[in-house]
């Protein structure tokens, strides 16, 4: 039956009491998985009053393959394509990560082209990855459209790069233990040289058009404060500390690849707010700009991959190690145990993006539903990492 | 960053009667490892975290291990007479260690910029004694992953303040990431009465025929 007008004003409502009043009394709501806001599935667990968030519990698992298991089924160089599943978005670090901590694992060199061919497909991918935080996080705002195409317009040039080298826009599995599968020829280096020439315009347009608006400050500064004593503790990385004024990015701290050949500055933020991992997005693109052409003017001929290693039948000594990278979104860790054989007996991924997720709640506390969307959307979280 | 050894005696020194053992890693990454005992396990963490010297206030991994019993077999060459001549022999001695699980911490420092110090610890078992003390209270970035390695490898951490499963389902029972562990044939088995599937529902199930009477549905001959 359809409701009229006059049924609805005919129907006996129930008397106003003050025990059916909202005050005091907690909503609960579960936000997500199927939300456009959560950047896959993800749910978060929210205990309302009103409007204002006292208790918010993340819950996921909803992409969880069991990643780890899979890796110990498999042989080393066979979790190689398995590492771009887990960050999608960055598949270059994540190789570069488990290349690394497999390289440390069993001691080998890697040759000075690859070094440098690995550091600016890392800053391509970074840049391509903060681009497109800035714009899905202005889509979460409600700004729908504009910048995201602004930013994806970017991302597609050197996702293009990224194809015309390793064959694959997203899934690259490119890095190889001891170096890399396909050595970049003349035509790619300038076509990157370019690409990072007109960098800085996008990023100027970029700020212009979002970092000084109105409405996206009065949306981001002072919400989600996270102070630099628990960001340190809850072991969060990558922009996100940064924006709490901590000065600590593995690339200055551990010096891998060729990073300490380059000159570059760690942009530090000062409130720890949203606005503040907001813009520490917005001003290393413009450090990884000026890594990539220190980079481009550096990089000699060469050989792309160590001979000695053996590709087929690798078995890297018995023991055990961690490597670790300063991914787009944090620090991302592999820790093997080797026994011996050719597939690892451990092999462990320490995810940015799962870990930066510990203090959700501590900063969402207080604020309002609508700013809950906008606190998640500046921590930058891919599922495929995050469940693994 | 000083070294292992200097660590190990300083700690030594500040939490009396503490167990510490240096675990030797073989590969060419040197990292080696502090196994530290389950009851001081926090004091020693506090330690690490506190020290004016070390101030491993970050602690970036946490992760567990899975070891099944086996046996270490070690030839060692001695010397021996043998018919009145010394001759060297190989001897093996064959050594059993019973399974247990294992839960591993990368900590590095934030402020000095140096790292990484690993300790680990070991359960008394793979079953009713897996308990580990939880050192969430030292470093808060180890709660999400204690709950990981309680989730997959079903160590208990005494003191954890919200252990629940993270990546499986509530209901789920195993723990997946166990060396022993086996996959059920389907995680979403729903019987259907027909011929083989019916066999097979049979065994998933207990018979309920005053509910459905589905035990009287025979096979199309």
């Amino acid at each position: 039956m359809i409701a009229t007008v006059e049924t609805l004003e005919a129907m006996e409502r129930p008397p106003v009491t003050m025990s059916s009043r909202l005050e005091g009394e907690l909503l609960e709501v579960s936000m997500g998985p199927q939300h456009p806001s959560t950047h896959g599935v993800f749910r978060m667990n929210v205990a309302l009053e009103g409007e204002v968030v006292r208790k918010l519990k993340p819950v996921f698992g909803y992409l969880h393959r069991n990643h780890e298991q899979i890796g110990e089924h498999t042989t080393y160089l066979g979790s190689m394509p398995y590492t771009d599943r887990l960050d999608y978005f960055c598949s270059m670090t994540n190789n570069w990560a488990y290349a690394l901590s497999v390289e440390k694992l069993s001691g080998i060199e890697v040759p000075e082209r690859a070094e440098y061919l690995r550091v600016i497909l890392a800053e391509l991918t970074r840049l391509q990855n903060h681009a497109s935080l800035l714009g899905f996080l202005l889509s979460d705002m409600g700004a729908w459209g504009t910048p995201l195409m602004y930013a994806f317009r970017e991302r597609e040039k050197i996702l293009d790069l990224f194809e015309s080298l390793a064959g694959s826009r997203m899934m690259c599995d490119y890095m190889r233990f001891g170096g890399c599968r396909v050595d970049a020829d003349d035509n790619w280096l300038a076509g990157t040289r370019k690409i990072a020439d007109r960098f800085p315009k996008f990023l100027d347009e970029f700020d212009e058009l979002i970092l000084g608006n109105e409405i996206v400050m009065a949306r981001t500064q002072n919400v989600g404060k996270l102070s630099a004593d628990l960001a340190i503790s809850a072991g969060i990385t990558g922009p996100m500390l940064r924006a709490c004024g901590v000065n600590y990015d593995v690339r200055k701290a551990d010096g891998y690849g060729f990073y300490p050949r380059f000159k570059f500055r760690i942009p530090l933020g000062e409130h720890g707010d949203t606005y503040d991992r907001l813009m520490m997005r917005a001003l290393e693109m413009r450090e990884s700009v000026q890594i990539l052409k220190q980079a481009l003017a550096q990089i000699q001929p060469g050989p792309i991959v160590n001979p000695k290693v053996k590709i087929r039948a690798f078995r890297p000594p018995i023991g055990e190690a961690y490597g670790r990278i300063e991914a787009p979104k944090g620090e991302l860790g592999f820790y093997l145990i080797s026994d011996g054989g050719p597939n690892p007996y451990r092999y462990r991924v320490r995810p940015p993006s799962f870990i930066n997720l510990t203090i959700l709640e501590d900063m969402c506390l207080g604020h309002t539903v609508a700013d809950v969307m906008v606190i998640l959307g500046s921590v930058d979280i891919v599922m495929g990492e995050v469940d693994r | 960053m000083e070294a292992l050894e200097q660590i190990k005696s300083r700690i030594e020194a500040a939490v009396p009667g503490v167990k510490i053992e240096i675990v030797a890693n073989g590969s060419p990454s040197q990292q080696h490892s502090l196994k530290i005992d389950n009851e001081h396990a926090r004091d020693v963490a506090k330690f690490l975290r506190d020290d004016p010297v070390l101030r491993l206030d970050f602690c970036s991994n946490v992760t567990g291990v899975d070891w099944l019993d086996r046996t270490v077999k070690k030839t060692v060459k001695v010397k021996k007479l043998v018919d009145g001549e010394e001759k060297e022999v190989a001897e093996t001695t064959e050594e059993k260690i019973s399974g247990y699980l294992e839960a591993v911490y990368h900590l590095y420092s934030m402020t000095h910029k140096h790292g990484p110090v690993i300790i680990r610890m070991r359960t008394a078992d793979r079953a009713e004694k897996a308990c580990l003390p939880s050192l969430t209270p030292i470093w808060r970035s180890a709660e999400f992953q204690e709950r990981e390695i309680f989730d997959l490898y079903g160590i208990r951490f005494d003191g954890h303040p919200d252990l629940r499963r993270i990546l499986m389902w509530d209901e789920f029972e195993d723990h997946p990431m166990r060396k022993d562990y086996v996959q059920p044939d389907d995680f979403e088995w729903e019987p259907t009465p027909h011929d083989a599937v019916l066999a097979r529902a049979k065994q998933h199930y207990a018979p309920r025929p005053q509910m459905d009477g589905a035990e009287n549905i025979a096979a199309p001959q």
